[in-house]
């Protein structure tokens, strides 16, 4: 057998992620597998050291270390001068293994005092570690984010993960390919958060299972790449092996500059590479979905699945209106949540408002929430929380001053980490406390045993925080959106 | 890793939609960096009366008697979905659970079955319900086979469903194969593979951070 050395685009129309299959395809197994070459892989505390370890005692080597990275994101405390010491039982040992199996194995590491320390897949674009045209795995499900890069990635489990380590490859069923295509333009107030939130509302919990989703459209194209990350990051909510975006001029400039980023002859020549890397005009695709991105409304999740959502505006459902395998669930889920059938949203007062996690903790979702607490309080009784995805961001806010904004407004200001986006025995809000949260998952006990979650984007966040109840924020003229550095800088003055 | 041909067990219905990693195993209950001992806090959070202790619920389908030694789950859609960690199939492993037969897999759990040697047996929701309805009559006596050889679930009762799985997984699981000694036999293709990809794209193979520069390659 030989290699094939690997071509940018095919002659017949091919979609992006085809692209980017053949492009590391070694070779397709008997029993139909393909074998798929692995150019980065991220690890983390929880699972990262369970491979590295279980790795070491059946003998193998990690392949290449050099293209391995590590971080301290799930376990780590988020107090401000933490150490190796966490509020998790047991946490400690999970940090000090890591860092043990970490350092003999060679790869890189951001440990917990590293300045660049952060959620992995937060400080894997940021670093330009995942790169447009790379696959990218890790132990973790959110891994899909980086699609929005336009890398192929996606999270694994901690055997396959073994494997990576040991091959740089993994054996993989090719998933078939789904397009979301949302045309017009997302509302002012209305979010990448939102639009995810209202796909999964509106297809399912599984609605993606078995696909590879390309998004794409006009208000896909208008979004900067960290409000791409969000979309992507709930690719997996949707059940999708991954999301997609094609990379374009916005991901080139997100890039340009960045540490592991290609510099100098090489940008050009990656960048060449990356402009190829989009789906052919007559590209088909084995499902297609589109929606109009004017019809989304800021979204929240009533119930213990993000398929439960709802606008902000609207009232949770009657579980007799489901279909019937529907209807136990959703009861189910009511019950968890503690609302009744026909809950108006607005009206739910909260306990909490958390804003952060790999899905809204990055400088962008920063200055939207700031923009809208700037120069207000939050409720009596409310606690509020902002853990920045990293502490690169955690960095830019306090250059930026909006730390100063959520002290203010009676936020708590934290060091970078998934905190309390799950529960590992460490902290919570407490059982039976409803919290708004930025985060991905609502599943049941999720962010604590009894913790009720209702998702939202960081703007309902902070909106509902100041109101004491669940709120979209109303969009001002000074609200940043994300779209551009002038907005921001008017935003928060 | 554990191979699987057949296998003939009690059956349990869980028939609930989305049963996520965090439901099968709470992270609380992820106390060490091991393999084993997860199988104590499988579904946790619905098996015991209160979170983090150990006084069973009688509620829940795995504490009644009937279903003791219970080796096969029946659920609905999307099962295993959410979180990637692999501690859930670990956690259905040590409890005993070889088979789990629902609507759908979250695709990281279904994979992580197939390298654990649990099979992942997808069935359309009739079928699912007839064998649900068939175990809970005498759950002890009315046990489930699973046949991987001929690709289908039998019970005494007549029941029969086929299903479907992969060629390279079913492989993988009949022979308890270790899939990372599997691709080491391909080694050459990689890493002319590899060659062929860093000549055609070396920036996707250098470190620009300048602390470790892999530009060149072990082969
Ligand atoms: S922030 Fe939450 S969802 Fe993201 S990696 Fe951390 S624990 Fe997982």
């Amino acid at each position: 057998m030989s290699a094939v050395a690997p071509v940018a685009g095919a002659a017949s129309p091919t979609t992006l992620f085809d692209k980017l299959w053949q492009a590391h395809e070694v070779r397709l197994l008997p029993g139909g597998d393909s074998l798929i070459y692995i150019d980065r892989i991220f690890l983390h505390e929880r699972t990262g050291s369970i491979a590295l370890q279980s790795l070491e005692s059946a003998g193998y080597p990690v392949r290449d270390p050099q293209r391995v990275f590590c971080t301290m994101d799930h376990i780590v405390d988020t107090f401000p001068g933490r150490g190796d010491k966490t509020l998790m039982p047991s946490g400690t040992d999970f940090i000090v293994a890591t860092r043990a199996a970490a350092n003999k194995s060679g790869v890189q590491l951001f440990d917990v005092d590293h300045p660049d320390q952060g959620i992995a897949h937060v400080i894997s674009p940021e670093q330009g570690i995942a790169l447009p045209g790379l696959t990218l795995v890790c132990p973790d499900s959110h891994t899909c984010s980086l699609g929005a890069v336009g890398a192929l990635a996606w999270g694994i489990g901690s055997s396959e993960a073994e494997h990576a380590l040991a091959t740089n490859t993994l054996r993989v069923r090719k998933p078939r390919t789904m397009r979301v295509t949302v045309r017009g333009q997302l509302k002012p107030g209305v979010t990448a958060k939102d639009l995810i939130l209202h796909l999964i509302s509106a297809y399912g919990a599984d609605g993606g299972s078995g696909y590879a989703v390309e998004f794409a459209g006009s208000a896909i194209e208008a979004l900067g790449v960290e409000a791409r990350l969000t979309l992507c990051n709930m690719a997996v909510e949707f059940s999708a092996f991954t999301g997609l975006i094609a990379p374009d001029a916005i991901t080139e400039a997100y890039f340009k500059g960045r540490d592991h980023a290609p510099s100098a002859d090489d940008w050009d020549q990656a960048a060449d590479y990356w402009r190829s890397l989009r789906s052919d005009v007559d590209a088909v695709f084995d499902r297609e979905i589109i929606l109009d991105a004017d019809a989304i409304q800021p979204m929240v999740t009533w119930g213990t699945s993000p398929e439960h959502a709802v606008p902000v505006s609207g009232c949770a459902p009657d579980p007799h209106n489901f279909p019937s395998a529907g209807a136990e669930s959703a009861q189910k889920a009511l019950d968890y949540q503690g609302i009744a059938p026909g809950q108006v949203m607005a009206e739910l007062a909260i306990d909490a408002a958390f804003i952060g996690s790999c899905t809204n903790s990055r400088i962008s979702d920063l200055r939207l929430a700031a923009s809208i607490l700037r120069g207000k309080k939050i409720a009596p009784g409310v606690a509020g929380v902002v853990v920045p995805g990293s502490r690169r961001v955690k960095r830019q806010a306090e250059a930026e001053g909006l730390h100063k904004i959520f002290i203010e407004s009676g936020f708590e200001w934290r060091d970078s980490g998934c905190s309390m986006c799950f529960y590992a025995g460490g902290e919570t809000f407490g059982p039976g406390k409803r919290v708004v949260s930025s985060t991905n998952r609502n599943f049941e006990g999720r962010q604590g045993p009894g913790t009720r979650t209702h998702l939202a984007s960081p703007a309902t966040v902070a909106a509902s925080a100041i109101a004491g109840c669940i709120r979209a924020a109303v969009p001002e003229e000074n609200m940043y959106t994300g779209a551009d550095a002038a907005a921001l800088q008017e935003a928060i003055g | 890793m554990k191979a699987f041909t057949t296998h003939t067990g009690v059956a349990a219905p869980l028939l609930r939609r989305n049963i996520d990693t965090d439901a099968i195993i709470p992270s609380r209950e992820m106390k060490r960096v091991s393999k084993l001992g997860l199988g104590e806090g499988l579904f946790a959070a619905w098996r015991y009366t209160m979170p983090g202790g150990r006084e069973a619920n009688p509620a829940f389908v795995l504490n009644q008697p009937a279903y003791a030694n219970t080796s096969i789950v029946l659920s609905g859609e999307n099962f295993g979905c959410g979180s990637s960690r692999e501690h859930a199939v670990w956690a259905l492993v040590e409890y005993g659970i070889r088979a789990i037969i629902a609507e759908s897999f979250g695709a990281i759990f279904h994979t992580n079955c197939i390298r654990n040697g649990v099979l992942p047996v997808v069935l359309p929701a009739r079928d699912i319900r007839a064998l649900a309805d068939f175990v809970q009559q005498d759950p002890q006596r009315h046990c489930l086979t699973i046949d991987l050889e001929q690709m289908q679930v039998t019970g005494e009762g007549g029941q029969h469903c086929v299903f479907s799985l992969d060629e390279g997984a079913r492989e993988m699981l009949l022979q308890g194969l270790d899939p990372i000694a599997q691709t080491l036999q391909d080694r050459e293709a990689i890493a002319q593979f590899e060659q062929a990809r860093a000549t055609a794209h070396p920036w996707a193979f250098r470190d620009y951070a300048g602390s470790a520069v892999s530009a060149e390659f072990k082969p």
